[in-house]
Protein backbone atom coordinates (compact mmCIF):
# COMPACT_ATOMS: atom_id res chain seq x y z
CA UNK A 1 0.00 0.00 0.00
CA UNK A 2 1.13 3.23 -0.55
CA UNK A 3 1.96 5.89 2.21
CA UNK A 4 3.33 9.41 2.45
CA UNK A 5 4.98 9.79 5.88
CA UNK A 6 6.53 13.18 7.13
CA UNK A 7 9.38 11.98 8.87
CA UNK A 8 12.10 14.65 10.61
CA UNK A 9 10.54 17.16 8.52
CA UNK A 10 11.14 15.33 5.22
CA UNK A 11 7.96 13.76 3.32
CA UNK A 12 8.13 9.83 2.32
CA UNK A 13 6.55 8.25 -0.22
CA UNK A 14 6.34 4.63 0.50
CA UNK A 15 4.71 1.16 -0.94
CA UNK A 16 4.45 -1.03 2.27
CA UNK A 17 3.30 -4.21 3.26
CA UNK A 18 -0.08 -3.68 5.52
CA UNK A 19 1.33 -5.73 8.32
CA UNK A 20 4.55 -3.34 8.50
CA UNK A 21 5.31 -2.01 11.96
CA UNK A 22 6.08 1.80 12.12
CA UNK A 23 9.25 1.17 14.06
CA UNK A 24 10.29 -0.88 11.44
CA UNK A 25 9.57 0.85 8.27
CA UNK A 26 11.44 4.08 10.01
CA UNK A 27 14.74 1.24 10.76
CA UNK A 28 14.47 -0.46 7.66
CA UNK A 29 13.31 1.75 5.26
CA UNK A 30 14.32 5.01 6.07
CA UNK A 31 17.16 3.59 7.95
CA UNK A 32 16.64 5.73 10.85
CA UNK A 33 18.05 3.31 13.63
CA UNK A 34 17.93 5.30 16.22
CA UNK A 35 14.70 3.95 17.37
CA UNK A 36 14.76 0.51 19.01
CA UNK A 37 13.00 -2.51 19.32
CA UNK A 38 13.01 -3.67 22.66
CA UNK A 39 10.17 -6.08 23.87
CA UNK A 40 8.26 -5.95 20.61
CA UNK A 41 5.22 -6.13 23.34
CA UNK A 42 4.34 -2.29 24.05
CA UNK A 43 5.80 -2.93 27.39
CA UNK A 44 9.30 -1.91 27.20
CA UNK A 45 9.01 1.81 25.31
CA UNK A 46 12.38 1.53 23.54
CA UNK A 47 10.53 2.13 20.29
CA UNK A 48 8.82 5.36 21.46
CA UNK A 49 8.95 8.30 19.01
CA UNK A 50 6.30 10.65 18.69
CA UNK A 51 3.50 10.61 16.05
CA UNK A 52 1.62 13.98 15.13
CA UNK A 53 3.57 15.21 18.31
CA UNK A 54 2.61 12.76 20.61
CA UNK A 55 4.92 10.20 22.48
CA UNK A 56 3.66 6.37 21.10
CA UNK A 57 4.93 3.23 21.13
CA UNK A 58 6.10 2.64 17.40
CA UNK A 59 6.05 -1.34 17.42
CA UNK A 60 2.57 -1.39 18.24
CA UNK A 61 1.53 0.82 15.57
CA UNK A 62 1.12 0.17 11.86
CA UNK A 63 2.81 1.91 9.15
CA UNK A 64 -0.22 2.60 7.27
CA UNK A 65 -1.66 3.93 10.40
CA UNK A 66 1.15 6.56 10.42
CA UNK A 67 -0.26 7.74 6.37
CA UNK A 68 -0.43 11.30 6.36
CA UNK A 69 0.89 11.86 9.55
CA UNK A 70 4.39 13.98 11.06
CA UNK A 71 6.73 11.64 12.85
CA UNK A 72 9.93 12.96 14.80
CA UNK A 73 12.38 10.46 15.60
CA UNK A 74 15.54 10.88 17.91
CA UNK A 75 17.06 11.77 14.61
CA UNK A 76 14.86 14.47 14.19
CA UNK A 77 15.91 16.44 17.83
CA UNK A 78 19.04 18.27 16.91
CA UNK A 79 18.81 21.49 14.90
CA UNK A 80 21.91 22.81 13.32
CA UNK A 81 24.49 20.49 15.22
CA UNK A 82 23.22 21.34 18.57
CA UNK A 83 21.27 18.81 20.96
CA UNK A 84 17.62 18.96 21.71
CA UNK A 85 17.77 20.63 26.07
CA UNK A 86 16.40 17.26 26.58
CA UNK A 87 19.56 15.34 25.12
CA UNK A 88 21.40 17.76 26.42
CA UNK A 89 19.96 17.48 30.06
CA UNK A 90 20.38 13.41 29.45
CA UNK A 91 24.25 14.25 28.99
CA UNK A 92 24.87 16.71 31.87
CA UNK A 93 23.23 14.86 34.33
CA UNK A 94 24.50 11.43 33.13
CA UNK A 95 20.89 9.83 32.39
CA UNK A 96 22.13 6.77 30.57
CA UNK A 97 24.39 3.61 31.00
CA UNK A 98 24.29 1.33 28.36
CA UNK A 99 21.78 3.75 26.15
CA UNK A 100 19.89 1.60 25.00
CA UNK A 101 16.11 2.96 26.30
CA UNK A 102 17.93 6.62 26.14
CA UNK A 103 16.07 7.21 22.31
CA UNK A 104 12.90 5.92 23.63
CA UNK A 105 13.34 7.77 27.34
CA UNK A 106 14.13 10.72 25.41
CA UNK A 107 11.22 11.09 23.25
CA UNK A 108 8.83 9.94 26.13
CA UNK A 109 10.50 12.75 28.35
CA UNK A 110 10.04 15.74 25.76
CA UNK A 111 6.43 14.00 25.33
CA UNK A 112 6.50 14.18 29.24
CA UNK A 113 7.16 17.89 29.22
CA UNK A 114 4.54 18.81 26.41
CA UNK A 115 2.06 17.61 28.22
CA UNK A 116 3.32 19.13 31.94
CA UNK A 117 6.08 21.32 31.57
CA UNK A 118 6.72 21.91 35.44
CA UNK A 119 5.74 18.17 36.81
CA UNK A 120 7.23 17.43 40.33
CA UNK A 121 9.29 14.46 40.92
CA UNK A 122 6.86 12.43 41.31
CA UNK A 123 4.67 12.76 38.18
CA UNK A 124 8.00 12.23 36.23
CA UNK A 125 8.13 8.91 37.68
CA UNK A 126 4.96 8.46 36.97
CA UNK A 127 5.16 9.87 33.13
CA UNK A 128 7.78 7.56 32.74
CA UNK A 129 5.77 4.29 33.28
CA UNK A 130 5.75 3.14 29.88
CA UNK A 131 9.55 3.30 29.33
CA UNK A 132 11.96 0.62 31.04
CA UNK A 133 15.63 0.72 31.95
CA UNK A 134 17.63 -1.87 32.97
CA UNK A 135 20.46 0.30 34.38
CA UNK A 136 20.14 3.21 35.77
CA UNK A 137 17.56 2.68 38.27
CA UNK A 138 16.06 5.64 36.86
CA UNK A 139 17.24 8.54 39.21
CA UNK A 140 19.38 10.24 37.14
CA UNK A 141 16.78 10.24 34.05
CA UNK A 142 14.28 11.37 36.76
CA UNK A 143 16.88 14.02 37.25
CA UNK A 144 17.88 15.20 33.55
CA UNK A 145 13.99 15.28 32.61
CA UNK A 146 13.60 17.76 35.68
CA UNK A 147 17.03 19.70 35.15
CA UNK A 148 15.15 20.43 31.66
CA UNK A 149 12.06 20.89 33.09
CA UNK A 150 13.91 24.04 35.82
CA UNK A 151 16.11 24.96 32.39
CA UNK A 152 12.55 26.26 31.19
CA UNK A 153 12.92 24.36 27.81
CA UNK B 1 7.04 -10.01 15.63
CA UNK B 2 5.27 -9.38 12.63
CA UNK B 3 1.95 -9.91 12.25
CA UNK B 4 1.10 -12.66 9.58
CA UNK B 5 -0.71 -11.06 5.84
CA UNK B 6 -3.46 -9.26 5.67
CA UNK B 7 -5.56 -6.91 3.65
CA UNK B 8 -6.11 -3.48 4.66
CA UNK B 9 -9.35 -1.03 4.06
CA UNK B 10 -9.74 2.41 5.56
CA UNK B 11 -13.21 3.13 6.32
CA UNK B 12 -14.16 6.77 5.55
CA UNK B 13 -17.63 6.17 7.55
CA UNK B 14 -19.32 4.19 9.74
CA UNK B 15 -21.75 2.56 7.37
CA UNK B 16 -18.77 2.15 5.29
CA UNK B 17 -16.85 -0.01 7.80
CA UNK B 18 -19.85 -1.81 8.57
CA UNK B 19 -20.14 -2.78 5.16
CA UNK B 20 -16.51 -3.75 4.61
CA UNK B 21 -16.96 -6.21 7.59
CA UNK B 22 -20.38 -7.76 6.59
CA UNK B 23 -18.67 -8.23 2.85
CA UNK B 24 -15.55 -10.13 4.62
CA UNK B 25 -17.22 -11.98 6.96
CA UNK B 26 -15.73 -13.18 10.15
CA UNK B 27 -12.30 -13.20 8.66
CA UNK B 28 -12.34 -9.17 9.43
CA UNK B 29 -11.68 -7.27 12.27
CA UNK B 30 -12.68 -3.03 13.13
CA UNK B 31 -8.84 -1.64 13.73
CA UNK B 32 -9.51 1.30 16.41
CA UNK B 33 -5.80 2.15 18.01
CA UNK B 34 -4.59 -1.22 17.70
CA UNK B 35 -3.39 -1.58 21.04
CA UNK B 36 -5.04 -4.98 22.17
CA UNK B 37 -5.79 -6.42 18.56
CA UNK B 38 -2.40 -5.45 17.08
CA UNK B 39 0.10 -7.22 20.00
CA UNK B 40 -2.35 -10.46 19.57
CA UNK B 41 -1.56 -10.29 16.11
CA UNK B 42 1.87 -10.13 16.18
CA UNK B 43 1.78 -13.15 18.63
CA UNK B 44 -0.23 -15.03 15.82
CA UNK B 45 -2.42 -15.54 18.65
CA UNK B 46 -5.41 -13.04 16.35
CA UNK B 47 -4.84 -13.41 12.07
CA UNK B 48 -7.68 -12.01 10.58
CA UNK B 49 -7.22 -11.27 6.83
CA UNK B 50 -8.83 -8.26 6.82
CA UNK B 51 -8.49 -4.90 9.04
CA UNK B 52 -10.82 -2.63 8.63
CA UNK B 53 -9.37 0.57 10.18
CA UNK B 54 -11.46 2.72 11.26
CA UNK B 55 -9.08 4.72 13.62
CA UNK B 56 -9.88 7.95 11.01
CA UNK B 57 -13.44 8.62 11.92
CA UNK B 58 -13.19 11.19 13.92
CA UNK B 59 -16.78 11.73 14.41
CA UNK B 60 -17.29 8.91 16.49
CA UNK B 61 -14.49 10.63 19.43
CA UNK B 62 -16.34 12.82 21.27
CA UNK B 63 -17.52 13.02 24.26
CA UNK B 64 -20.72 15.25 25.86
CA UNK B 65 -23.38 15.80 28.30
CA UNK B 66 -26.57 14.41 27.92
CA UNK B 67 -28.56 15.12 30.87
CA UNK B 68 -28.34 12.10 32.84
CA UNK B 69 -25.57 10.33 31.08
CA UNK B 70 -22.35 11.50 29.69
CA UNK B 71 -21.70 9.90 26.12
CA UNK B 72 -18.29 8.76 24.74
CA UNK B 73 -17.51 8.11 21.20
CA UNK B 74 -16.19 4.63 20.63
CA UNK B 75 -13.24 6.18 19.09
CA UNK B 76 -12.47 8.47 22.13
CA UNK B 77 -8.37 7.13 23.39
CA UNK B 78 -7.76 6.71 26.81
CA UNK B 79 -5.90 10.26 27.03
CA UNK B 80 -8.89 12.09 26.06
CA UNK B 81 -11.09 10.27 28.41
CA UNK B 82 -8.63 10.79 31.50
CA UNK B 83 -8.46 14.74 31.00
CA UNK B 84 -11.83 15.62 30.11
CA UNK B 85 -13.21 18.07 32.39
CA UNK B 86 -16.97 16.76 31.56
CA UNK B 87 -15.80 13.13 32.72
CA UNK B 88 -13.63 14.29 35.64
CA UNK B 89 -16.57 16.34 37.02
CA UNK B 90 -19.65 13.72 36.05
CA UNK B 91 -17.79 10.32 36.39
CA UNK B 92 -14.76 10.75 38.15
CA UNK B 93 -14.78 7.20 38.56
CA UNK B 94 -14.25 6.50 34.79
CA UNK B 95 -11.61 9.32 34.27
CA UNK B 96 -9.25 8.00 36.89
CA UNK B 97 -9.65 4.28 35.64
CA UNK B 98 -8.61 5.11 32.28
CA UNK B 99 -5.45 6.82 33.38
CA UNK B 100 -4.52 3.69 34.62
CA UNK B 101 -5.04 1.61 31.28
CA UNK B 102 -1.22 1.34 30.01
CA UNK B 103 1.02 3.83 30.16
CA UNK B 104 0.98 7.18 28.54
CA UNK B 105 2.14 6.23 25.30
CA UNK B 106 -0.62 3.02 25.32
CA UNK B 107 -2.48 5.93 26.14
CA UNK B 108 -2.67 8.34 23.29
CA UNK B 109 -3.19 5.54 20.72
CA UNK B 110 -5.88 3.02 22.61
CA UNK B 111 -9.68 3.96 22.63
CA UNK B 112 -12.31 3.17 25.01
CA UNK B 113 -14.44 1.69 22.41
CA UNK B 114 -11.42 -0.87 21.46
CA UNK B 115 -11.15 -1.86 25.17
CA UNK B 116 -14.81 -2.65 25.39
CA UNK B 117 -15.04 -4.86 22.39
CA UNK B 118 -12.04 -6.24 22.67
CA UNK B 119 -13.89 -7.60 26.10
CA UNK B 120 -11.23 -8.54 28.05
CA UNK B 121 -11.50 -9.23 31.82
CA UNK B 122 -8.20 -8.15 32.86
CA UNK B 123 -8.44 -4.19 31.52
CA UNK B 124 -9.98 -1.77 33.18
CA UNK B 125 -12.24 0.11 31.19
CA UNK B 126 -14.73 -2.99 30.87
CA UNK B 127 -15.18 -3.37 34.55
CA UNK B 128 -15.27 0.03 35.38
CA UNK B 129 -18.02 0.71 32.77
CA UNK B 130 -19.67 -2.30 34.05
CA UNK B 131 -19.23 -0.90 37.42
CA UNK B 132 -21.49 2.67 36.40
CA UNK B 133 -23.67 0.64 35.06
CA UNK B 134 -23.12 1.98 31.19
CA UNK B 135 -24.88 1.38 28.39
CA UNK B 136 -22.84 0.41 24.84
CA UNK B 137 -24.51 1.53 21.58
CA UNK B 138 -23.61 -0.78 18.64
CA UNK B 139 -24.43 -0.15 14.97
CA UNK B 140 -24.66 -2.84 12.92
CA UNK B 141 -26.17 -3.95 8.76
CA UNK B 142 -30.02 -3.97 9.98
CA UNK B 143 -29.50 -0.83 12.19
CA UNK B 144 -28.05 0.33 16.25
CA UNK B 145 -29.25 -1.43 19.03
CA UNK B 146 -28.04 -1.03 23.02
CA UNK B 147 -26.70 -3.56 25.18
CA UNK B 148 -26.41 -2.77 28.73
CA UNK B 149 -23.15 -3.29 30.25
CA UNK B 150 -24.15 -6.21 32.38
CA UNK B 151 -25.38 -8.18 29.43
CA UNK B 152 -22.77 -7.73 27.11
CA UNK B 153 -19.56 -9.89 28.51
CA UNK B 154 -20.26 -13.22 27.44
CA UNK B 155 -17.09 -15.30 27.82
CA UNK B 156 -13.02 -14.84 27.50
CA UNK B 157 -12.44 -12.09 25.20
CA UNK B 158 -16.37 -12.81 24.14
CA UNK B 159 -18.84 -9.83 23.49
CA UNK B 160 -22.64 -9.98 22.83
CA UNK B 161 -20.99 -7.74 19.85
CA UNK B 162 -22.16 -9.68 16.08
CA UNK B 163 -19.11 -10.07 13.39
CA UNK B 164 -21.06 -7.34 11.45
CA UNK B 165 -21.32 -4.61 14.29
CA UNK B 166 -19.55 -1.68 15.25
CA UNK B 167 -18.99 -0.02 18.99
CA UNK B 168 -20.32 3.50 18.58
CA UNK B 169 -20.84 5.06 21.97
CA UNK B 170 -21.15 4.40 25.49
CA UNK B 171 -23.13 5.99 27.77
CA UNK B 172 -21.99 6.48 31.44
CA UNK B 173 -25.14 7.37 33.96
CA UNK B 174 -23.79 10.32 35.78
CA UNK B 175 -22.42 9.65 39.12
CA UNK B 176 -23.89 12.84 40.79
CA UNK B 177 -21.45 12.73 43.29
CA UNK B 178 -21.16 9.68 44.78
CA UNK B 179 -18.24 8.48 46.62
CA UNK B 180 -15.73 6.48 44.01
CA UNK B 181 -12.69 4.09 44.26
CA UNK B 182 -10.52 2.44 41.75
CA UNK B 183 -8.25 0.38 42.89
CA UNK B 184 -5.34 -1.74 40.79
CA UNK B 185 -3.09 -4.03 42.41
CA UNK B 186 -0.35 -4.92 40.08
CA UNK B 187 3.36 -5.84 40.46
CA UNK B 188 4.94 -3.58 37.87
CA UNK B 189 3.70 -0.02 36.58
CA UNK B 190 2.11 -0.07 33.50
CA UNK B 191 0.90 -3.63 33.78
CA UNK B 192 -2.56 -5.46 33.83
CA UNK B 193 -4.17 -5.39 37.14
CA UNK B 194 -3.46 -9.15 39.35
CA UNK B 195 -6.92 -7.74 40.63
CA UNK B 196 -8.73 -4.68 40.70
CA UNK B 197 -11.77 -2.65 41.63
CA UNK B 198 -13.88 -0.14 40.30
CA UNK B 199 -16.57 1.17 43.27
CA UNK B 200 -18.55 3.91 43.71
CA UNK B 201 -21.32 4.67 46.67
CA UNK B 202 -23.65 7.33 46.73
CA UNK B 203 -27.06 8.39 46.18
CA UNK B 204 -28.48 4.80 48.08
CA UNK B 205 -26.75 3.05 45.76
CA UNK B 206 -23.35 1.08 45.18
CA UNK B 207 -21.98 -0.50 42.08
CA UNK B 208 -18.23 -2.91 42.65
CA UNK B 209 -16.77 -4.80 39.61
CA UNK B 210 -13.40 -6.45 39.63
CA UNK B 211 -10.85 -6.69 36.80
CA UNK B 212 -9.25 -10.00 35.98
CA UNK B 213 -11.52 -12.01 38.72
CA UNK B 214 -12.84 -14.61 36.14
CA UNK B 215 -13.02 -15.07 32.42
CA UNK B 216 -15.63 -11.43 31.96
CA UNK B 217 -15.55 -8.72 34.16
CA UNK B 218 -17.61 -9.13 37.34
CA UNK B 219 -19.91 -7.32 38.74
CA UNK B 220 -20.12 -8.13 42.58
CA UNK B 221 -23.52 -7.92 43.39
CA UNK B 222 -23.52 -9.76 46.64
CA UNK B 223 -21.44 -6.63 47.98
CA UNK B 224 -24.23 -4.03 46.69
CA UNK B 225 -26.77 -6.47 48.21
CA UNK B 226 -25.16 -6.71 51.29
CA UNK B 227 -24.66 -2.65 51.52
CA UNK B 228 -28.33 -1.97 50.53
CA UNK B 229 -29.16 -4.38 53.53
CA UNK B 230 -27.41 -2.41 55.99
CA UNK B 231 -24.34 -4.59 55.91
CA UNK B 232 -20.82 -2.94 57.09
CA UNK B 233 -18.07 -2.01 54.57
CA UNK B 234 -15.88 -5.19 56.25
CA UNK B 235 -18.93 -7.48 56.25
CA UNK B 236 -20.06 -6.80 52.77
CA UNK B 237 -16.47 -6.68 51.70
CA UNK B 238 -16.02 -10.62 52.12
CA UNK B 239 -18.82 -11.17 49.49
CA UNK B 240 -16.64 -9.64 46.67
CA UNK B 241 -15.77 -13.09 45.11
CA UNK B 242 -19.25 -14.37 45.27
CA UNK B 243 -19.61 -13.66 41.47
CA UNK B 244 -16.03 -14.65 40.58
CA UNK B 245 -14.58 -17.39 39.47
CA UNK B 246 -10.69 -16.28 39.04
CA UNK B 247 -7.99 -18.04 37.17
CA UNK B 248 -4.53 -19.16 38.29
CA UNK B 249 -1.75 -18.13 36.44
CA UNK B 250 2.16 -16.57 36.60
CA UNK B 251 1.19 -14.12 38.85
CA UNK B 252 -1.44 -15.26 41.39
CA UNK B 253 -3.14 -18.32 42.28
CA UNK B 254 -7.16 -18.01 42.36
CA UNK B 255 -6.65 -18.02 46.09
CA UNK B 256 -4.75 -15.36 45.99
CA UNK B 257 -6.92 -13.23 44.12
CA UNK B 258 -9.90 -14.02 45.83
CA UNK B 259 -8.41 -12.64 49.05
CA UNK B 260 -7.00 -9.83 46.66
CA UNK B 261 -10.75 -9.11 45.51
CA UNK B 262 -11.48 -8.97 49.22
CA UNK B 263 -8.93 -6.41 50.62
CA UNK B 264 -9.02 -4.27 47.77
CA UNK B 265 -13.02 -4.18 47.38
CA UNK B 266 -12.77 -3.10 51.62
CA UNK B 267 -10.32 -0.45 50.34
CA UNK B 268 -12.41 0.38 47.51
CA UNK B 269 -15.47 0.93 49.92
CA UNK B 270 -13.92 2.61 52.67
CA UNK B 271 -12.71 5.31 50.41
CA UNK B 272 -15.58 5.91 48.42
CA UNK B 273 -17.59 5.80 51.75
CA UNK B 274 -15.44 9.02 53.06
Amino acid sequence: MKISVTVNGQTHESDVEPRTLLVQYVREDLGLTGTNIGCDTSSCGACSLHLDGEAVKSCTVLAVQADGSQVTTIEGLATDGKMHPMQEAFMQNHGLQCGFCTPGMVMAAIGLLNENPNPTEDEVRIGLEGNLCRCTGYHNIVQSILACAKGGK
Amino acid sequence: MIPSLFDYKRASSAAEAISLVTEYGEDAKFLAGGHSLLPLMKLRLAAPSVLVDIGRLKDLSYITDAGSYIAIGALTRHMDVETSSIVKQHVPLLACAAGHVGDPQVRHRGTIGGSIAHADSASDLPATTLALGATYVVQGASGTREIAATDFYKGFLESALRPDEMLTEIRVPKMNGAGWSFQKFNRRAQDWAIVGVAAWRGNGGSGVALVNMGSTPVLATDVAIALASGASVADAAELAAAQADPQSDLNASAEYRTHLAKVLVRRALEEASK
